[in-house]
């Protein structure tokens, strides 16, 4: 598996995002209050919000427009509202953030 | 012949070493313990209670002079090992050389001291072994003496406790937001903190320390923000460095530290490392338990019998007196985690505990870590807990059986039990007032002040009234905040103030909240919350905010922004409209337009463009226009006595004053002003949250309207023939509304609230408590008096508003 190096921890706030671009779109890259890192699709399916804008809480976001909330583990909306984002492997080693590029590149083809 | 094993460094794990070796085999080797401080093992973590005094070196020493002698040991103690001649197996110390057929590196860690400026004047000293300790006993001797420790880890603060014990005035810095971040996270780090204040210690975080100062000793530290402290000795515990020299000197492979193989052996077989100097698998050291581990390996591996190394889980814990602390296993990064969090703010207890899948992988508990030992066990073996999920977090005294139903809970209470502890009322009185007849949560507390103080009974109480009154009682669905709390935004207002409460994670801890860091809900009323009452000591959190507050500009439907720059009470000059229509050039701005706050509204940016738009904006005077913040919009004007017939003050002027004397303050709720010239009220004053009506004799001052959803006219609050108390009393209401407000009440439903009287009383008839409250305004105002759009658009900040990586362009290739 290769992965991708796209920055160092430190470049997103705690409790904050970053966007990547990819060739088909915005990978939002989460920072928890644990400084765990999650990397899902930036857009919210309801309409589109970027979720990179959202509050992160625990280890979920809420979409900026519509505040609906995702999981950044399973990618599902949370409580009554239904919806799925995709999500991509994440990790950080010696403070960089790595991206599975394989992941990303399959999500590019697509 | 014996053959002959040289040890170099006689630390914490080369002693475990020699003891497991000489107890295997006593004549297997011939050894010579080579050890840089002049004296031979001691326990090195104790140094702690010998700093604080409630030690002596004697009592810490473990392996003392007749113990070396019995075992055949050869000591040179006070020695250096300065080289090591792989080839002929010598090595050199500074009394000579001596041959070796096994050698042993145990070197231990070196501090880590910062390189800046005045690091090596006398007085700045770190923390590893008895000298740094004698330095710091010795310093705190002298009376008044002040000491700064650099680093709020476990060693930095061991050292300060110690030196406050010692009758220091002691400060801690620390670089990160919270103590100790890599064994607690935030909220046991605030208990810590809080703790550590109580004994008068000074804790400073994010506190990045530029110099030392001082000529031929050192007199003080500086900080990077320009704050100079005073100190007559400074203690750097900021981490150590395995000391690895020696070995690198020779050749060895040497990473971080000295790697090692899983029987302990360096790149040379014939070279062994065991302790804080080596590296196994990538992984280094800083605590003694896996060392002794190590060192039986060690020992085992120099009588040729196998053993592998296999490190295990560690548990952290603080020894300063009172701080009782346990933090093991890993409790952060990963995926499918879970939190339990359990919090008891009266006893000040915190408990997290993290599991991944049916297995617990972390622990942190503050105040009450009596469970460590039983929660690190279940770490360390892997345990499946699925069985006894629900009930984990209260330790193994409630495994095996019995039921935690709350109601079963509280109905099998005995009477005398207490419920109440703020104001010690126990069940039994409870019990008594809901059988004379007050049967609801507001009469049991009229009668008994059950609950009435800090209010977390308040559960408590309603379930003795449930099981008392049974099918009678229902239990109310108060309107709490959110999901993350019981508590009401009034109750949380309250208990901020009350309990002094500066920081979120306070907030979580002392209220009890059920998340970890609350929800987007709670989260950014906190927030407001915390700066409204704190404006000194609490520092604005963006990432408790709704997009459009973190990012200074109104977020689109398809994700683009809305810039508007401020035009003070509506006036603007020809510069400034060529400035605003060059940069919607620029930065293509689709759509331009005239908003109903008297400005321009530039609609459709781009993220990305928006600090080097308002960079532009900035270079011809102009500043946000807050027109995304729950705080200060806009003060319409009309053009008043200087142009209209009618005209009887100077409403253009007294908007323009009130804009620039309110700009950057944050509310509950949006708050728009307006004033017009004469009762025409050609700008619109009366449907403001504060509005003004010039007339001949002076300024009728009105509240509480609205024109938005709900629409209504504003009520009078008073009448002043001063612009100055005009400007006053609106601060003072500003500020009334600012610290009594819940968060998103616009100002007409607190008003409806609190009573359009109880705010006249405040803030016209109290003279002095309107003093009093345009003070607290003004000193908010120091800090948020400010652009927010010229510090963003700082090249360091402005990077936030672009990708962190483009994948794209690699692609492409
Ligand atoms: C730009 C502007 C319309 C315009 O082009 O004229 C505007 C635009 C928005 N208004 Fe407004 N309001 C604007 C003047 C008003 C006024 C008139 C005034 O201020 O004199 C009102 C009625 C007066 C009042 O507030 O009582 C007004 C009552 C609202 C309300 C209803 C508030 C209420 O408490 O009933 C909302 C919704 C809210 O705040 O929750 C709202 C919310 C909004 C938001 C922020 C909706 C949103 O959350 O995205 C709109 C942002 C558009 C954007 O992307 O920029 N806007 N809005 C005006 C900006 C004024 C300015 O210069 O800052
Ligand atoms: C104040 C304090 C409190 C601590 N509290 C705890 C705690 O509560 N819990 C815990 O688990 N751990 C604690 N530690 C950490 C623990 O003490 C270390 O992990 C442990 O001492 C490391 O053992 P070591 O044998 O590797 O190194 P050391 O004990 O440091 O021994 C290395 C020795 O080698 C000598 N040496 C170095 N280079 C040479 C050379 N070239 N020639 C000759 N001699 C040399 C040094 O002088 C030193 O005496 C604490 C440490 C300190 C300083
Ligand atoms: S009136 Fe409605 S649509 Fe128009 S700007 Fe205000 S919120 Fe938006
Ligand atoms: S676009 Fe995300 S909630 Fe509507």
């Amino acid at each position: 598996m290769s992965w991708l190096d796209i920055g160092s921890i430190d470049d997103i706030p705690v409790r904050g995002a970053r966007v990547v671009k990819t060739a088909l779109g915005c990978v939002a890259v989460f920072r928890t209050d644990e400084n765990e890192v999650f990397a899902t699709s930036d857009r919210c399916p309801h309409k589109g919000g970027p979720l990179s804008e959202g509050i992160v809480h625990g280890k979920k976001v809420t979409c900026p427009l519509h505040n609906w909330v995702f999981s950044l583990e399973s990618g599902e909306a949370q409580g009554a509202d239904e919806g799925q984002i995709a999500t991509f492997s994440a990790r950080v080693e010696g403070g960089r953030i790595l991206l599975n590029a394989a992941e990303i590149e399959a999500r590019t083809a697509a | 012949m014996t053959k002959k094993l040289v040890v170099i460094g006689a630390g914490m794990a080369s002693g475990r070493a020699i003891e497991h070796l000489i107890e295997a085999d006593k004549d297997a080797y011939d050894i010579t313990l080579f050890n840089g401080e002049p004296r031979g093992n001691y326990n090195r973590i104790m140094l702690s209670p010998v700093l604080s005094g409630e030690k002596s070196y004697e009592e810490i020493v473990t392996h003392d002079d007749q113990w070396y002698a019995d075992n055949g040991v050869t000591c040179r103690f006070g020695e250096y090992i300065t080289k090591i001649d792989r080839d002929r197996k010598v090595v050199t110390g500074t009394n000579g050389e001596v041959a070796y057929d096994k050698l042993v590196i145990a070197t231990g860690s070196a501090p880590f001291i910062i390189p800046i400026p005045g690091k090596d004047l006398p007085g700045v000293i770190a923390y590893r072994d008895l000298e740094d300790t004698n330095a710091m006993i010795a310093a705190s001797a002298r009376s008044g003496a002040k000491a700064v420790v650099i680093g709020g880890g476990l060693l930095g603060l061991e050292a300060a406790a110690g030196l406050k014990a010692r009758g220091m005035d002691v400060t801690v810095l620390h670089l990160m937001g919270h103590l100790m971040e890599r064994q607690l996270d935030e909220a046991a780090g605030y208990l810590l903190r809080r703790a550590l204040e109580d004994k008068g210690i000074e804790i400073k975080c994010q506190a990045s320390t530029s110099e030392i100062l001082g000529t031929d000793k050192v007199e003080g530290v500086k900080l990077e923000d320009g704050t100079i402290l005073e100190a007559d000795l400074v203690v750097m515990a900021v981490g150590i460095r395995p000391e690895t020299r020696v070995a690198a000197d020779a050749g060895l492979d040497v990473n971080r530290g000295i790697p090692v193989s899983d029987q302990m052996v360096t790149s040379d077989h014939d070279v062994l490392a065991v302790g804080e100097c080596v590296e196994h698998n990538g992984a280094l050291f800083g605590l003694v338990a896996p060392l002794y581990d190590q060192a039986k390996v060690v020992a085992k591996t120099l009588l040729e019998e196998t053993a592998e190394f296999a490190p295990k889980e560690v548990a952290t814990k603080l020894k300063v007196t009172g701080c009782d602390l346990f933090s093991a296993g890993d409790f952060a990064e990963g995926e499918g985690r879970e939190d339990i969090v359990f919090r008891d703010p009266a006893r000040g207890v915190y408990k997290r505990l993290v599991l991944e899948g049916n297995v617990l992988v972390g622990a942190v508990m503050y105040g009450d870590t009596a469970d460590g030992n039983w929660f690190f066990g279940l770490i360390k073996d892997k345990t499946d807990i699925s069985e006894m999920r629900d009930t984990l977090i209260f330790g193994p005294a409630y495994q095996g059986g019995a039921s935690v139903d709350p109601m079963a809970a509280v109905a099998a209470l005995p009477l005398d039990a207490e419920i109440c502890g703020c104001n010690g009322v126990c069940k039994g009185q409870i019990v008594d007032a809901i059988n004379a007849g007050a049967t609801d949560l507001a009469a049991v507390k009229a009668t008994t002040k059950a609950s009435a103080s800090c209010g977390t009974c308040t559960g408590l109480v309603e379930q003795v009234l449930a099981t008392t009154l049974g099918d009678d009682f229902v239990m109310p669905a108060a309107q709490s905040v959110c999901g993350c709390t019981d508590l009401t935004h009034e109750d949380v207002r309250r208990l901020i103030k009350s309990k002094e409460l500066k920081s979120q994670a306070a907030v979580w801890q002392e209220l009890g909240w059920t998340t970890p860091n609350g929800c987007h809900t709670c989260r950014p009323a906190i927030n407001y919350y915390l700066l409204a009452d704190w404006p000194l000591e609490y520092q604005d959190d963006p990432q408790s905010r709704f997009v459009n507050e973190r990012r200074h500009a109104n977020i689109q439907k398809d994700g683009t922004y809305s810039v508007v720059p401020r035009m003070w009470g509506g006036m603007t000059t020809p510069d400034e409209l060529r400035a605003i229509a060059d940069a919607a050039d620029k930065y293509n701005v689709p759509t331009v337009h005239v908003t109903g706050g008297q400005r321009i509204d530039l609609l459709g940016v781009k993220g990305e463009d928006l600090p080097s738009m308002w960079a532009d904006l900035n270079a011809a005077g102009m500043v946000s226009g807050h027109a995304y913040s729950k705080g200060l919009r806009t003060v319409k004007t009309c053009v008043g006595k200087d142009h209209c017939r009618f005209g009887t003050q100077d409403s253009t002027g007294l908007g323009i004053k009130l804009e620039k004397h309110l700009w950057g303050s944050w509310s509950p709720h949006k708050l728009k002003l307006a004033v017009s010239g004469c009762p025409r009220n050609c700008a619109e004053a009366t449907c403001k949250d504060i509005g003004v009506v010039c007339v001949d004799s002076g300024y009728e001052i009105s509240v509480a309207g609205a024109a938005g959803m709900e629409v209504k006219q504003t009520e009078l609050l008073c009448k002043t023939d001063s612009e100055e108390e005009a400007i006053e009393i609106i601060s003072a209401f500003t500020q009334l509304y600012r610290e009594n407000g819940k968060y998103l009440d616009r100002v007409f439903k607190w008003v409806a609230k609190v009573g359009l009287d109880w705010c006249i009383e405040q803030v016209v008839d109290d003279v002095e408590n309107r003093k009093a409250l345009a003070e607290r305004f003004e000193i908010s105002q120091s800090v948020y008096r400010d652009d927010p759009w010229a510090k963003l658009a700082k090249p360091k900040e402005a990077e936030q508003f672009s990708p962190l990586a483009n994948l794209t362009l690699e692609a492409a290739e």
